[in-house]
């Protein structure tokens, strides 16, 4: 088992979402997180999905996707070529004295506060997966209210592998 | 949508209207295009199939909204899993409305969506030009399949503001490769110049592509025996001196000791499915695969070839042929002869019946040599794939999907497209009362295709199961109540026949074929008897 990032240019049509969703829940693949928004060029939407599996899995969901109609590319992002960011947001439960303590460690991460409450705290942070992982774990004396967490999104480094986007 | 129709050729509609498509079906009025009437929408499916098959015309249908279209489901994911090239139109409720659980009202292209190969929700007149010419474009290109174009009422209603159909698709994302890679052209050929034993097993894709000439011709010039999958039955004809057989579960035990004997396989248009390759990892040991597909994702699916080949196999047996390939196999066809006379599997009969092999060696044989035999899904189908002999004709069944009741109105579809040509349907008593209904369908549009009921009182394939699974234990197989067929053909104004032993069966099939109507046949079938 082991994971891979795919990153996924598809046409901006109506249902295109569920239709690579649904790939994945017919086939039984697994989808540890997706991400997808709007590209500069508002005809297209880029997707970046980790999945799990084994080799022959991960083949099949590459060429799966391939063959869908509205997906124009797709391909790994590998670790080594790749920048991969994502955003998480932590509310914890503080009273005054223990937002101390949640301020602190968020500026040792370059998180931000972006609300306060009485009794509670929220920060936002942006970073790879084991950044905000770590983050976490250090919350541990804490109570974490709610945690919402965006999934990756992620680029290859360079212009090796960018694709020109047609005017047509 | 009826003007785009006409621009692609189409010539006639497999339907059943309701209010949601009524616009359409008030357009086809003024057009050439004949509509056909099926008696429930899962028909107009499988008859658009049987047209397509048979004529290599994509067939359409129309329906309604809400029930109409998810009627239709089954013979979409019928043609979806043999890769049937198709156009389903829907009719849906008015756009304003979509989502309010309104009367006949259902998320077509929500239900379909694993089964098409794509689908439209039309929200826009002026796209209709675009989208039908998109449909037709991927439904017939690449590994084919059936497209879904859902039309809400006010839509349909709606006054394109200028008619102009385009000439070419402009499809940024899709673009299926045809040309198979020259390399890996090379290297087959190279493997082929070492092997001993090559065999060929092609697949429903090599008659997708419209590549048997091609396939006979390479196996003719080269001296490489082929198999076939059930799909592929019909690649070549069944008592061609290279042709041995159908492989898999149900096929012929020297097909598949080729198989396994063979040391380079070429898997081409074909998917390695369960019921043709049960145990995947037996293609690929002591041998070397080769897997030629125009569906990428097939390829290594189920097992992983040792030289994959991307393209459409018609293309790629041309340039095959045109490749100077050195090896003499003709020890090898002389141990495929040898197994071919000796490991035909035997049967029990029993003469207080019609023997279901016999009659249908029996009929094919007298059958005219470009004929269409549709096998429905049951016994009936095993036998069929077993014993019927192809000449130069077609054989349809629904294979992957193996959907009962698809041979009457496959059959039907057939026949309409070609006329000309002699189709019969072979069914059991089960799948016929799945699709009896059309029989008004072919009454009412002068459709003369006929129908053998192979009948033995069971659902017998699955009493079969039940008797080797559950020790004669049944439960649900028993077709007691079915009516008299005799006074269904009555009904219908069909003549018909009745064969109950061996005996009446060759004068019974002359009487049946020198008909020029749609006819029923009944043939009493052991009920006990096994494929």
């Amino acid at each position: 088992m082991q994971k891979k990032v795919f990153q996924i240019l598809v046409d901006n049509t109506s249902g295109v979402l569920s239709r690579i969703s649904g790939l994945f829940s017919r086939r039984g693949y697994n989808i540890e997180s997706i991400t997808a928004g709007t590209t500069a060029d508002p005809r297209f939407t880029r997707i970046t999905i980790v999945a799990s599996g084994d080799d022959a899995i991960l083949d099949q969901i590459e060429k799966q996707v391939a063959k869908l109609v509205d997906v124009r590319d797709i391909k790994e992002l590998k670790p080594e070529c790749s920048v991969y960011r994502e955003l998480a947001m932590v509310k914890v439960r503080a009273d005054a004295v223990q937002r101390q303590g949640v301020i602190a460690l968020a500026n040792v991460y370059r998180a931000n506060i972006v609300d306060v409450a009485t009794d509670s705290i929220m920060v936002e942070l942006t970073g790879k997966q084991e950044k905000i992982d770590a983050f976490i774990s250090l919350l541990d004396g804490y109570e974490i209210l709610e945690l919402a967490r965006t999934g990756i999104a992620g680029l290859g480094r360079g212009t090796a592998d960018v694709i020109y986007l047609d005017k047509e | 949508m009826v003007k785009c129709l006409e621009m692609e050729g189409v010539t006639s509609v497999f339907g059943y209207p309701g209010v949601a498509i009524c616009p359409f079906y008030n357009s086809i009025l003024d057009s050439e295009i004949e509509s056909v009437l099926v008696r429930t929408e899962q028909n107009a499916a499988h008859a658009a199939s049987g047209f397509y098959r048979v004529s290599g015309k994509v067939g359409v249908c129309a329906v309604t909204s809400g029930p109409g279209a998810t009627n239709l489901i089954t013979g979409i994911a019928t043609a979806f899993a043999d890769s049937v090239p198709m156009i389903c139109i829907t009719g849906q409720v008015d756009s304003e409305l979509l989502g309010g659980d309104v009367f006949q009202e259902a998320d077509i292209t929500g239900a379909v969506e694993s089964f098409v190969k794509y689908s439209y929700l039309v929200r826009d007149v002026d796209d209709i030009p675009r989208i039908f010419k998109e449909a037709f474009h991927i439904a017939t290109t690449g590994r084919k399949g059936p497209v879904l174009i859902d039309v809400p009422i006010d839509v349909q209603n709606a006054t394109i503001s200028k008619f102009k159909y385009p000439e070419e698709v402009k499809l940024r994302t899709y673009k299926p490769t045809v040309k198979g890679n020259m390399a890996q052209i090379k290297k087959v050929v190279k493997e082929l110049a070492d092997a001993k034993r090559p065999l060929i097993c092609a697949g429903g894709g090599v008659l997708l592509a419209d590549a048997r000439k091609e396939l006979l011709e390479f196996s003719h010039k080269f001296n490489i025996p082929v198999v076939s999958t059930m799909m592929g039955i019909g690649v070549m004809p069944t008592e061609d001196e290279m042709y041995y057989g159908m492989v898999g579960n149900n096929g012929k035990p020297y097909a598949n000791r080729a198989m396994n004997d063979c040391d380079l396989l070429i898997m081409v248009g074909a998917r390695v499915a369960d019921r043709a390759i049960s145990q995947p990892d037996l293609i690929i040991s002591n041998k070397l695969l080769v897997h030629i597909d125009v569906d990428p994702a097939e390829i290594g699916k189920i097992v992983g070839p040792h030289i994959p080949l991307v393209g459409d196999c018609k293309s790629i047996f041309e340039d095959l042929l045109e490749q100077d390939i050195k090896g003499d196999f003709s020890e090898w066809k002389a141990t495929l002869d040898e197994y071919a006379a000796t490991m035909e599997r035997k049967r029990n009969v029993s003469d207080a019946y019609v023997d279901p092999a016999a009659f249908i060696q029996m009929l094919s044989r007298k059958l005219p040599d470009d004929a269409v035999y549709v096998a429905d899904v049951g016994q009936n189908q095993i036998w069929s794939c077993g014993y019927h002999i192809v000449k130069q004709g077609d054989f349809l069944t629904s294979g992957g999907m193996g959907t009962m009741g698809y041979s009457i109105p496959a059959a039907m579809g057939a026949k309409y497209s070609m006329p000309e040509r002699e189709v019969v349907a072979v069914c059991g008593d089960g799948s016929f009362q799945m699709s009896m209904m059309e029989l008004a369908t072919m009454r009412q549009h002068g459709i003369k295709s006929k129908v053998i009921v192979l009948r033995n009182n069971f659902l017998g394939m699955v009493r079969q199961y039940q008797h080797f699974t559950y020790e004669d234990n049944y439960s649900v197989v028993d077709l007691t109540g079915s009516p008299e067929l005799s006074s269904i053909a009555a009904a219908y104004d069909m003549p018909y026949f009745l064969v109950k032993n061996g005996d009446e069966m060759e004068q019974k099939i002359d009487a049946f074929l020198k008909e020029d109507k749609a006819c029923l046949m009944e043939c009493l079938i052991d009920p006990m008897d096994l494929v």
